[in-house]
């Protein structure tokens, strides 16, 4: 039943960008961290790395890319946990309105910021790439809402087990941010010790980067398939453990 | 009449704590039915279990002959809910709230836009709702409640923390409900409220039902005493008061006696026994019990602790 889900999107999409820092915070905070970033690492193809450390160059806009969806995947811990506290999740629930109606409706918010948010990036950060690059927006843009969906999946593991909407924040960044240390972004999955590679699996981000990175570099998405399988098996796995532990109030 | 509600033996426990024990009553097509007691005695368990929000443990609930828990879906098509401390969303408008639910009905809905100046809420239609005051929210509550014409209407603590103002444009509100043909089942900690609006109270402590009855009827069974307090212009004593054979008390300061009693003929038999003996009177007042009476006789406590 997706009575009221499109309303509902457009009600939840207008009600974020009315939120002071809202837009700002979600799509130009990024886009600033891209601009910072290029600066410091000279994202020119080609160019040698002037830092000798652990990211390669062609790696920031993987980097920016997952903090990106970390940041919509705090977002909707938050307002989950925000809407919870407020009773309004029980409200929305008190009514024809199916619960699953009220979580699309934010994932589907969540997931088109972070098309415009990407949009943003690729504007900030042309002016680094040399005339003629080929940089596989598209692609990539449609990689990143596939893994944001699949990290979104995630974030309400985490909105179920967040006690108050004060600690929703915090505890969400705590849990997320770590997962790009395991996500072979800086040390590749399998130079990871045993216990850490093992989680590092079970991650939906170490996917995530896998197909960011290949995509970016130009890889067709035949060649992705097995991280689409795995980010869409997490997706259902942490989808089911949330609807179990979900509390709507 | 008959009953749009029937609530037989429901129980209801949070881990060791038990919310609700053992509650039955009905309640007829088209009256206004409160549930009261204080703070914490099971009244907005008690509703969120005939909504199909809750599951109770065991007993049945049926509304317009459904069940509200496996036929949430389709009770909700027929029911309109207010929910204590609801929010919604900060920066939604009234008129984003009301389109929403509006969408949200498989049948024809209410006009929102004369629902909200009925509600008095057309000046606020493109306010946030975080900048709506407490009676504004309320009201926007109550619209929510009512798109969808409702068959009935749940109202749960719905004036708490609003000023008396704001609480009598409200239950002129709730009367105007009742007046539609709907029924109306709310929950209140305010005696005044239950005592002016409902048919029929049904009176909850500690998880339990102890009584029901109209309020005028409670009162009546329980609180039959009356009280007269007057103040006499001269120096006489209060022996005549004494012979009245309804009095049971006497007091007297100054000139300003209470004569105590029972049964409603106590200030006829006042009055009368005043204007045979010609006594000149500047003051006089009658006090009946109210529901808060009641409740003090029936638990031993007052409602406000």
């Amino acid at each position: 039943m997706l009575r009221g889900l499109w309303k509902l999107t457009w009600i939840e999409f207008k009600v974020f960008m009315r939120e002071p820092l809202g837009a700002f915070g979600t799509i130009g905070v990024p886009g600033l961290i891209f601009v910072v970033l290029g600066h410091v690492r000279s994202l020119r193809f080609g160019s040698p790395s002037p830092v000798a450390s652990g990211l390669p160059p062609g790696n920031v806009p993987i980097l920016v890319a997952l903090l990106i969806a970390i940041s919509a995947v705090l977002s909707l811990i938050t307002i989950v946990s925000i809407y919870r506290e407020g009773g309004i999740l029980k409200r929305l629930r008190a009514t024809p309105l199916r619960p699953q109606t009220i979580l699309s409706a934010h994932v589907i918010v969540k997931l088109l910021l972070t098309a415009a948010t990407l949009a943003l990036m690729f504007l900030a950060g042309k002016r680094y790439f040399p005339p003629g690059a080929h940089v596989p927006w598209f692609s990539f843009t449609i990689a990143l809402l596939i893994s944001t969906w699949s990290i979104l999946s995630v974030g309400f593991v985490i909105a179920s087990i967040v006690p108050t909407a004060r600690f929703a924040q915090p505890i969400g960044a705590v849990l997320l941010y770590p997962m790009i240390a395991l996500s072979g972004l800086f040390v590749p999955v399998s130079n990871l010790p045993p216990v850490l590679r093992f989680v590092a699996q079970g991650l939906p981000l170490t996917y995530a980067v896998h197909l960011l990175q290949g995509i970016w570099a130009g890889d067709r998405w035949l060649a992705h398939l097995g991280d689409i399988a795995a980010l869409t098996v997490l997706f259902l796995l942490f989808t089911a453990i949330s609807a179990k532990i979900f509390r709507w109030e | 009449m008959h009953p749009v509600i029937e609530v037989s033996g429901v129980r209801k426990t949070y881990g060791k704590t038990v919310a609700v024990e053992d509650a039955s009553f009905e309640v007829n097509q088209g009256e206004i039915f409160g549930l009261i007691g204080p703070n914490g005695a099971g009244k907005t368990t008690t509703m969120e279990c005939i909504e199909g929000i809750r599951k109770p443990d065991c007993g049945t609930i049926a509304v317009l002959g459904l069940d509200p828990y496996r036929q949430v879906y389709k009770l909700q098509e027929r029911i309109g809910v207010q929910l204590q401390q609801a929010q919604l969303q900060k920066r939604i408008k009234v008129w984003e709230a009301v389109d929403l639910w509006a969408s949200l009905y498989g049948k024809k809905v209410v006009d929102a836009s004369r629902l909200l100046e009925q509600l008095g809420l057309t000046d606020k239609r493109g306010a946030w709702f975080m900048n709506l005051s407490g009676g504004q929210k309320q009201r926007l509550f109550i619209a929510l409640a009512l798109i969808n014409d409702p068959e009935v209407v749940f109202l749960d603590e719905l004036t708490t923390g609003l000023d008396p103002q704001a609480r009598h444009a409200i239950w002129d509100l709730v009367r105007g409900i009742r007046e539609r043909g709907k029924t109306v089942f709310l929950t209140t900690h305010l005696m005044e409220e239950a005592e002016r609006l409902c048919d029929r109270v049904a009176i909850m402590e500690h998880g339990r039902i102890i009584d029901i009855d109209t309020p005028d009827g409670l009162i009546r069974r329980h609180c039959p005493e009356r009280t007269v307090v007057l103040v006499q212009d001269n120096e006489s004593g209060g022996e005549h008061f004494e012979k009245i054979p309804q009095v049971e008390s006497v007091t007297r300061d100054n000139q300003r006696f209470t004569i105590r009693g029972r049964g409603d003929d106590l200030v006829t038999e006042v009055i009368h026994c005043l204007s045979e003996s010609r006594i000149r009177v500047t003051d006089f007042r009658s006090i009946l019990p109210n529901l808060e009476d009641v409740f003090l006789k029936l638990t031993g406590r007052s409602i406000r602790e």
